[in-house]
């Protein structure tokens, strides 16, 4: 069976678990400058290029892979939102790219393998692909705002190089998150395509929007509705969203997507909202609790942790839904469904 | 399914936005006008389009350039990038360029099989990689597919190929080809038909697709007859809907609603479609006749003109001021012209220039009067419009014009009319004009003119500020040694100042321009090598002769100040005003413009226009008669649009102060000092000195002010110069003004009746007040009672102007928007009227004295009041 075929077994079978933030577990190994430069013998400083931990440091994701596997998660999202060209410039490890992806999905492939050895059942490492600094969709300038810092075939070929180097390294799904701009996510799309097309084979893509508003849209300022209608035909394996807020704010969005999507769902919130001093200290059990919610209600298939979550917040999650039916994925009609920023639906 | 915001049966699809289909949208996007072009995108929206169709398939354009451009503009403005976009273009490039920009899901128009089939899937895949739907054309190896079972073939073969790589059927648009019927050729009658038939059929054999058409080639050959095209679109769409049409390229307002359409004509036109009777074709061209609106005789003539040569239809329409085919016409005359190996520019100075050399010598000869010229303008306009592309694709020389002039009215003062109107007759007689329009600083007058190697500069200025800073223009020019000639016109302006204040500031000819009329006699003088010597001479003996008269006059005129106010005017105390009933501000937001069109004083709206007379027996007049009956015409159907479409915002303030006169002051409960002037010329008959403090009791009484603008033109004025529309840009600016004095009338009725109440039972027609048979005055800082503007700024503290009524000033005290009217409000019985004219140096420090300036300052404001 192929990835996409038992995920679908798997995901008709229960509601999955997927791993939480990898960004606050890095926070308690306290780790130096020179944990994170290694002797790769770079000009920049390094200390915050979390995805470069892959090359110097790769017992620290291992590590975390690990203890969320052990938490209960199926599935491990690579160590990589940032691992692309234009993130990486930032630290002057662009040349790095390829190397990073590989030995991170590589990684969590192995971690991935050993705990399905261990008791049988199928884990799945996702290729996790960053929106990057740069968007398509909107002007930097608010003077001209026909401006674009870059431009489309150069975010293609910038996904397209990561997603290849994390699909050699054994990742099974690539997992365009964060969409904070739907173009972006349409490139990411085109990346993948294109990337089937040279691979000669099928590359599940996985898309999780985030919002900036709590009306419910994300920062190019498209809907939930708007935003799959904008990236169907991407026949994704997942459709979801992360980020943004904590459940609370998500829930009547996750409703509507649950409703619209004929495909997957998979939520992964914040631990809340932060606190005055920028922390998370939503508890485990209230997370739990809130995504209880959508399980009940038949609106999720796989949920997770973003900002803030920890290792005993998807153990606490894991448990909390275990047994509860998952979201059964509708058969929608054959309609015309376009989109501007909102959705538009021509009637068959 | 869930309900969805936005779901439809029939798709309506913004068409605006296409360069094909828009002549203005063309221009914009040429002219590379994005933010105007944006507009159109934004009223699509606004009127209910689903769906925005964006094309830019124009030869002189980069279509891929602008396309994106036009796209990532769009992604900015949230109210029109929330409907999907309909990426249309004949190439592939640019569809493909367009996909790269569209965030949402768009649908592609279109793809065709017509290079194969090859070439067809690869960029259906490509549609679906990006993630559009598409429209596919009725096209293949062999040519569009005319009838039913061509239609029916290759859309079927198109949807096997299709859905063979995947591509979702829902997601597939058909467009079978709408052909024009009726065209007398007997192949051509089942087209109609055949499309509504063939809808059907593929409906059924290709499930979920959908269908689209372009609606304007089926009543093509009634092009003209919009009432024919109309009722035939409609019809058809009434029996393709039901079919399986779900969207349709057309302009909404070239659409009937099926059963309003009359009867007869509707029952015609079904024949037509449906083809129901052998002759319905001729039936219809023959009732087609009845429904070309005007008489037949007219329609007759009007036809006739068509018919005629090339450049001989360009001259009719410059003349009579006909917009509507002259794009055609002067293309016609362009690719003529380069058929025999002429240049673009030959256009414009042949046939186009003829043209406006008629028009010129009718409006020199007085056959023909402003508003006409203007239209005439307005036709010239658009066609040099249409060759500019052209002429700048050759990198050709602009056109030889009689001389290059600079129009401008000068800083602190933002009014235009008169300038638009004496820059419009100047291009009607073959002057370039560089219109540096309004509030313009000497320093860009003085660059531009060299810089652009001018040979005329001409200023204009309504408000008595402004007269100093044409002083002050002249003296720059002085400074810089310049020797053309400076022209000098506006309401304000006269030759007494010109010949006393300007000319003597500058060496090179000064000359005062009265109306638009005389404009092109003085440019044509100027400018003439054998008269221009002569004209000069003669223009400045005339002026000295003027300031000899001047000097002659003396100060013996003026009173003593002391005298003067000793003839103080003094009205009876015991009959004043009492206080007002509703005291305090009042704040009017929106007041309804119907309302105030009642109020129109037309006779300075025909006097804007240089027509003499006064409403309403101007349009009887045998003379102008016809010219103001066409203009009035003309300004009522604009005005049933800025009504209707609210085109306009009438905010005004009002309040009342408790206050006592105190010598020539009035001085208000808060402390504020108004000082007013006194008139000091020599009265007769027992005649008062007049100032306005006289009509305020020293022993307490109450004051009023006002402030009321008319907001929102600029957006039109703007759509008006985008469409190169002078007509309608100066017909709109002097509405404007109309409803700015038609407010300031109805509020100081409302004050009159209501909120002071002194006058609760006053009933006066619209003559009467015209006529100002009320009690009380209302007269405005910068006027004759009132000369002083400097004033503004304290009645517009007292008012909270600015955020009241959202009227600001300017350096000069113009007030903007330009149209706005401000004023105090006396309410004395015997409270009138009258002009300060003339003060002597006496009252000139003294009253410096009282406003708390210094001499040179109050020397400035009162200027006019000195010579």
């Amino acid at each position: 069976m192929s990835a996409r075929e038992t995920f679908l077994a798997e995901a008709a079978k229960r509601i999955l678990i997927t791993d939480g933030a990898f960004g606050t577990e890095i926070q308690s190994w306290k780790l130096q400058e020179e944990d994170y430069a290694g002797n790769l013998g770079l000009s920049h400083d390094q200390k915050g290029n979390n995805d470069i931990l892959a090359l110097t440091k790769p017992e620290v994701p291992e590590a975390i892979h690990r203890a969320y596997f052990e938490a209960g998660a199926d599935i491990a999202e690579t160590n990589t939102f940032s691992a692309n060209r234009i993130s990486q410039a930032d630290y002057g490890a662009e040349h790095l790219v390829r190397e990073i992806n590989i030995e991170s999905a590589g990684a969590a492939r192995r971690v991935a393998d050993e705990f399905q050895a261990r008791d049988g059942r199928p884990r799945f490492v996702a290729g996790a692909i960053g929106p990057t600094n740069k968007t398509l969709s909107l002007s930097p300038d608010v003077n001209d705002p026909g401006y674009r810092e870059i431009d489309w075939d150069t975010l293609v070929d910038v996904y397209k190089e990561q997603a290849a180097a994390l699909v050699e390294g054994g990742a099974d799904f690539i997992l365009i998150e964060t969409v904070f701009d739907t173009l972006n996510a349409k490139a990411g799309v085109m990346a993948v395509k294109q990337l089937e097309a040279e691979l000669g084979r099928d590359v599940p893509i996985m898309l999780s929007m985030t919002l900036t508003d709590l009306s419910g849209r994300n920062l190019s300022g498209h809907t939930v509705e708007a935003f799959w209608h904008a990236v169907r035909h991407a026949k994704p394996l997942t459709i979801g969203l992360n980020c943004s807020f904590g459940a609370t704010q998500l829930r009547p969005h996750v409703k509507t997507l649950s409703e619209i999507a004929d495909t997957l769902i998979m939520i992964y919130p914040n631990a809340g909202l932060p606190n005055e001093l920028g922390a998370y200290d939503e508890q485990p059990e209230t997370t739990a609790d809130f995504v209880k919610e959508w399980a009940e209600a038949g609106q999720v298939n796989v949920l997770g942790g973003c900002c803030g979550s920890t290792p005993a917040h998807i153990a606490a999650m894991a448990k909390a839904v275990q047994g509860i039916a998952p979201r059964k994925i509708p058969v929608l009609e054959p309609v015309t469904r376009l989109a501007g920023l909102e959705p538009f639906i021509m009637a068959a | 399914m869930t309900a969805t915001p936005s779901s439809a049966r029939f798709v309506n699809i913004g068409e605006r936005t296409n360069v094909t289909g828009s002549a203005r949208f063309k221009k914009l996007v040429m002219a590379g006008d994005y933010p105007t072009a944006i507009e159109v995108a934004r009223q699509q929206v606004e009127n209910g389009a689903q769906v925005i169709d964006i094309n830019m398939d124009e030869g002189l354009l980069d279509a891929v350039e602008a396309m994106t451009t036009y796209l990532k503009l769009i992604a900015a403005e949230p109210d029109i990038a929330r409907v999907p976009i309909m990426i249309d273009s004949s190439k592939w490039e640019v569809i493909e360029a367009g996909m790269k920009c569209v965030s949402g899901k768009p649908i592609v128009n279109s793809i065709s099989m017509k290079e194969g089939e090859e070439q067809f899937l690869e960029q259906a895949r490509k549609c679906m990689a990006y993630g559009a739907a598409v429209v596919v054309m009725a096209f293949d190896e062999t040519g569009q597919a005319d009838t039913k079972e061509r239609k029916v073939e290759i859309c079927k073969r198109a949807y096997k190929l299709l859905t063979g790589i995947g591509f979702p059927p829902e997601d597939i648009i058909f467009d079978p080809n709408v052909f024009a019927v009726a065209t007398g050729i007997e192949e051509h009658d089942r087209y109609a038909l055949d499309f509504i038939e063939a809808v059907k059929e593929i409906r059924e054999a290709c499930p979920h697709v959908h269908f689209s058409g372009g609606l304007s080639n089926l009543s093509f050959s009634f092009r003209g007859n919009e009432t024919v095209r109309r009722a035939m679109h409609s019809v058809f769409l009434y029996y393709a809907i039901p079919a399986g049409l779900d969207m349709a390229i057309v302009n909404a307002g070239q659409l009937d609603v099926y059963d309003q359409i009359d009867p007869v004509l509707r029952e015609a036109c079904e024949d037509v479609i449906l083809m129901r009777r052998p002759d319905a074709t001729e039936r219809l061209i023959d009732l087609a006749e009845s429904y070309k609106g005007k008489s037949v005789a007219e329609e007759k003539a009007a036809e006739e003109w068509r018919g005629w040569e090339v450049s001989k239809r360009i001259e009719h329409a410059l003349v009579k001021g006909i917009d509507a085919y002259v794009v055609e016409d002067t293309e016609e005359m362009r690719a003529a012209t380069a058929e025999r190996g002429g240049r673009p520019i030959e256009v414009i100075e042949g046939p186009l220039m003829d043209g406006m050399n008629v028009v010129g010598d009718l409006f020199g000869s007085g056959k023909m009067f402003l508003p006409q010229v203007v239209k005439s303008a307005r036709v010239m306009k658009k066609a040099v419009a249409h060759l500019i592309p052209y002429i700048e694709a050759e990198k050709a020389e602009g056109a030889k014009t009689k001389g290059r002039i600079i129009m401008a009215t000068v800083k602190g003062d933002v009014h235009d009319i008169g300038k638009n109107i004496v820059g419009v007759v100047l291009q009607c007689n073959g002057y370039e004009v560089i219109d540096l329009g309004v509030m313009v600083p000497w320093s860009t007058i003085l660059e531009t003119a060299q810089k652009e190697d001018v040979d005329i500069i001409g200023l204009s200025g309504l408000i008595t500020p402004s007269l100093d800073e044409m002083v002050t223009v002249a003296e720059e020019m002085q400074r810089a040694k310049m020797t053309i000639p400076l022209l000098i016109g506006g309401a304000t302006t006269s030759k007494v100042h010109t010949a006393l204040r300007i000319d003597p500031a500058y060496k090179g000819a000064v000359i005062h321009v009265l109306d638009a009329s005389r404009a092109v006699g003085v440019a044509s003088q100027l400018l003439s090598d054998t008269q221009a010597t002569g004209y000069i001479e003669s223009v400045a003996i005339d002026y000295e002769k003027v300031r000899v008269a001047r000097e002659g006059k003396g100060k013996k005129d003026v009173l003593p100040l002391a005298e003067a106010r000793a003839n103080a005017y003094k009205p009876d105390f015991a009959d004043k005003a009492p206080a007002p009933l509703q005291p305090g501000l009042h704040v009017f937001e929106e007041w309804d413009l119907a309302d105030l069109r009642e109020t129109f004083d037309w006779t300075p709206f025909f006097r804007a226009w240089e027509l003499a007379g006064t409403y309403p027996s101007i349009l009887e007049d045998d003379v102008v008669g016809e010219s103001a009956r066409n203009l009035f015409a003309d300004a009522q159907k604009m005005l049933d649009q800025i009504v209707e479409e609210k085109w306009l915002t009438a905010r005004g303030v009002c309040s009342f102060w408790e206050c006592h006169g105190d010598g020539d002051d009035i001085l208000l409960a808060d402390g504020t000092r108004l000082p007013m002037l006194r008139q000091q010329f020599q009265k007769s008959r027992g005649r008062a000195n007049f100032c306005l403090s006289d009509f305020v009791d020293p022993a307490g009484d109450w004051l009023g002010g006002f402030a009321v603008g008319i907001h929102g033109i600029d957006p039109h004025i703007a759509r008006f110069k985008e469409a190169h529309d002078d007509y309608s840009d100066i017909l709109l600016k002097a509405l404007g003004d109309r409803f700015a004095e038609a407010f300031a009338e109805r509020l100081h009725q409302h004050v009159r009746t209501t909120l002071w109440g002194y006058a609760p039972g006053e009933q006066l027609t619209n003559e009467a007040l015209i006529r100002e048979q009320y009690r009380g005055i209302r007269p405005a800082p910068g006027y004759p009672a009132c000369p002083d503007h400097s004033l503004k700024p304290i009645l517009f503290d007292l008012l909270k102007a600015q955020d009241n009524a959202r009227i600001t000033l300017t350096e000069s005290q113009a007030m903007l928007p330009t149209s706005a009217v401000s004023g105090f409000y006396f309410a004395h019985p015997e409270s009138q009227y009258f002009g300060v004219a003339r003060i002597g140096r006496d009252q000139l420090e003294d009253y410096a004295a009282r406003r708390g300036v210094d001499l040179a300052t109050a020397e400035r404001w009162l200027r006019p009041n000195l010579d």
